[in-house]
């Protein structure tokens, strides 16, 4: 039971210091080196999606062996997130192309 | 430099002010709804320091953790902003009468009118009354004793309610902005609307988002964890089904406005540049993340409303719910697609045709299983034996109402209609044909149908049946003309108009509007007569209208334990089928200690932080912000160290409660259906028609 609570304090003080340290290099990348703009939004993106992971382990205990449950509720965000995202990126991009 | 201090407050920020300097009927009518806010407040303290009731207000209610009365103070809350927006609404058609060439009101004025109303009928009247429903009804339904977390319950609801209380301040301290309830940059940036007013708009929403997304939470998880034993997916009862989509829905679209809020506000106090004309802003933006949630938002207000209807339609008529499966995939399909229409709303904005064609078609494909359920309905009622009570009287009117804005939808669904007839009066007669046949006369029934479950008496039937039929009257009239309005070509949100045509057609909208303001007047009266007379409705044995679900094998009003042996189920409907094999009302096999969870302050604690950090924040009173933020942080912090947080109820008091209730029903005259709405109606139910 104590070694439970140990490696929970642990897990939740390795997740809030991991995504603290992927927010401020976010931040580095945009207003640090000087790199072109696609890279710099390719690693924004990677970064983002490391925060996810980071999150779903540490403060949502998502693992390999989950239970059913779980999967279900992260294939069903995949769904949304896919939508949200895809259909931005289709219509922001459409108005980009067609305002310039 | 603002006063270190005070901010940018100073003593010129009440309508009264400039009602002194300059009286004119604008001013009046700021000024009559300021004092309206204050004389209210007043009249409140008064009322509650006369009859002693601050204790008993802050024990039984204000730090109660109990799921009912947590839900029944969010259908409160949302009453009083209920009042508010039908008069705003009011205000409204009272100026258009007159807004030929001018109006009584100045374009300002009128503008913040329909911001405030938008503002308040979606976030603090729709949204808090649903999650009243959800909140009272499906713990009761699903056999739960309360939420997952019953105190992140109350601390949603403290989130509203502060969201809501900075609403209601900027009628007496400011401004509210001026830029619609959709508050589109670059208008509502800073360089166009430097005042408080967008301000008051984004921490209100903000706040109360916050509090949504919480509530979304605690409904899924009470859904998915607390089911009592025998309860699987496809037992459960239709209103626990759509309530569980809207809680995903919740969980999944109130982000997307905390999102925009926040950009918006990084924009407005820290001169961002996300939604700026210049310096790479894209307004547009904002707009598509908005309606991302915005329009799920439609169909989170809508769907426990069509979970009402799947309830009284089968209740109403004694008939099984029709197509029960077919009503379950419905609402799942209604939940995913309204994630895929949300372009919709922006149809004009510049995308190409193809963007426009694939959400337009979504948007057509959302109305077949929102068909499904209409024609659902109807086969519920085929052949059932209906008793035309309030509910379905409601249900009625929602048929015939909701039928025809929902066909307008399909019809705006088409981007090259939409080109023509969008901004216009036929889109405002579209969404509250929606909206309020949809939402409010779902909620109302449900309110009707379950008030007895939450206080033990029933709601006099001759007054709320009069009630039903002007809501339904006014709305007619104060909507359906709008349709003809919009297509003649007359613009939404205009302060005046110059086409004198239009002007009959408006005075026509006003008598709705006046039949509405009757209404409204008529459901208050309905619950002040029947609080008056409520010995003579009360029907204590808790299943007044022949009930199908577990919540009316209990006493009403509910106790707080909710049941006094965990229930568990082997069917659809418990209750019906029970009744009919003759085996309600039984003693349990075993009672079991159970804990309740304690009341505490968290909830009312972070609703006063977190409103006052709104204020602050509106008025740059940094300090005020900085020190209310701390205190958020303090009370979740200190919140963790409370140890104490559930009490015991022995088994044997379980047990001694539930055989005086039993020997209650056996003291108790059944009645027939015949008589549901008289004073013989104890709450014991004769089963006439078997399940």
């Amino acid at each position: 039971m104590k070694d439970d609570r140990r490696s929970e304090t642990i897990r939740y003080v390795t997740g809030a210091l991991v995504s603290g340290v992927l927010t401020l290099l976010a931040f580095w990348v945009v207003m640090g080196p000087d790199l072109a703009r696609p890279v710099r939004l390719w690693v924004l993106a990677g970064l983002g999606l490391a925060q996810i992971v980071v999150q779903l382990r540490c403060f949502l205990h998502i693992g390999w062996h989950s239970r059913r449950e779980d999967l279900q509720l992260i294939l069903f965000s995949l769904v949304l997130l896919g939508l949200m995202i895809g259909g931005t990126i289709w219509i922001m991009g459409s108005l980009a192309v067609r305002m310039h | 430099m603002t006063d270190p201090i005070f901010g940018r407050l100073d003593g010129s920020v009440t309508p009264f002010d400039d009602l002194f300097r300059n009286p004119s009927v604008n001013e009046a009518v700021a000024s009559g709804a300021a004092l309206a806010v204050i004389l209210g407040v007043v009249a409140v303290v008064w009322m509650l320091t006369r009859h002693r009731l601050w204790a008993p207000l802050w024990r039984d209610w204000l730090t109660s953790a109990d799921h009912k009365k947590i839900g029944i103070m969010y259908c409160v809350l949302a009453g009083v902003m209920l009042v508010r927006g039908v008069l705003e609404g009011v205000v409204m058609r009272t100026h258009q009468v007159t807004a030929l060439d001018g109006g009584m009101l100045s374009a300002d004025h009128f503008a913040q009118l329909f911001s405030t109303h938008g503002t308040i009928m979606i976030f603090f009247v729709a949204t808090p009354l649903i999650t009243g429903l959800i909140n009272f009804a499906v713990p009761l339904q699903i056999g739960a004793r309360d939420m997952a977390f019953p105190v992140l319950n109350q601390v949603s609801l403290g989130l509203t309610a502060a969201g809501a209380g900075l609403v209601m301040v900027s009628l007496v301290v400011g401004q509210f902005g001026t830029g619609g309830w959709t508050m589109y940059p670059p208008y509502t940036g800073a360089t166009f609307s430097p005042g408080p007013g967008v301000d008051y708009w984004l921490w209100a929403i903000g706040i109360s988002g916050i509090g949504s997304t919480l509530s979304g939470l605690n409904f899924a998880v009470t859904i998915y964890k607390m089911r009592c034993p025998g309860m699987t997916w496809l037992r459960m009862p239709m209103f626990t089904w759509t309530a569980l989509c809207t809680a995903i829905m919740m969980v999944y679209a109130f982000p997307p406005l905390t999102v925009a809020t926040a950009m918006l506000a990084l924009d407005r106090y820290l001169d961002f540049h996300f939604f700026t004309n210049d310096l790479g802003g894209n307004m547009m933006h904002y707009a598509n993340v908005f309606w991302m949630f915005g329009h799920p938002e439609v169909y989170i207000v809508v769907l426990p409303a069509y979970g009402v209807f799947s309830e009284i339609s089968a209740t109403f008529a004694a008939k099984r719910l029709y197509g029960y499966n077919s009503l379950v995939i419905a609402t799942m399909a209604i939940a995913v697609i309204s994630f895929c229409v949300w372009l919709h709303h922006f149809f004009t904005m510049g995308q190409g045709a193809p963007v426009n064609a694939a959400f337009g078609i979504a948007t057509m494909i959302i109305a077949v299983p929102t068909g499904v359920k209409v024609y659902d309905w109807l086969a519920t009622l085929y052949e059932g034996r209906i008793r035309m009570s309030v509910p379905i009287i409601y249900l009625a009117g929602f048929f015939i109402l909701f039928v025809f804005g929902g066909l307008t939808g399909v019809i705006l669904a088409n981007p090259t209609i939409d080109y023509q007839v969008h901004n216009s009066q036929f889109l405002v007669a579209h969404f509250h044909n929606v909206l309020i046949r949809g939402t409010l006369f779902g909620i109302f029934a449900g309110i009707h149908y379950w008030f007895p479950k939450a206080f033990g008496f029933r709601l006099d039937e001759t007054l709320a049946r009069r009630a039903a039929w002007l809501w339904f009257a006014g709305f007619c009239l104060a909507f359906l003309p709008l349709y003809w309005l919009g297509l003649m070509g007359m613009p939404r949100r205009s302060a005046s108009y110059d086409n004198p045509a239009f002007e009959p057609a408006m005075w026509l909208a006003f008598a709705g509007g006046l039949l509405v303001l009757a209404a409204l007047a008529t459901t208050v009266w309905t619950f002040v007569a029947s609080i008056r007379n409520r010995a003579a409705l009360a029907c204590p044995v808790g299943d007044p209208w022949d009930g199908r679900t577990l919540e009316w094998s209990v006493p009403c009003p509910a106790p707080a334990f909710n049941f006094f042996a965990t229930p568990s189920v082997r069917a659809l409907d418990p209750l019906t089928i029970e009744k009919a094999e003759g085996t309600p009302y039984e003693e349990a096999d075993g009672y079991e200690d159970i804990e309740m969870p304690r009341n505490t302050a968290l909830g009312m604690i972070l609703a006063v932080a977190t409103g006052v950090m709104g204020f602050a924040l509106v008025w740059w009173v940094w300090w005020l912000a900085a020190l209310a933020l701390v205190a958020v942080i303090g009370a979740v912090i200190a919140r963790a160290f409370v140890e104490d947080t559930h009490q015991r109820i022995p088994a044997d008091e379980l047990r001694q409660a539930h055989l005086a209730f039993l020997r209650r029903v056996r003291q108790t005259r059944a009645v027939d259906r015949d008589d549901e709405t008289g004073p013989a109606n104890k709450g014991l139910a004769r089963p006439e028609v078997p399940a």
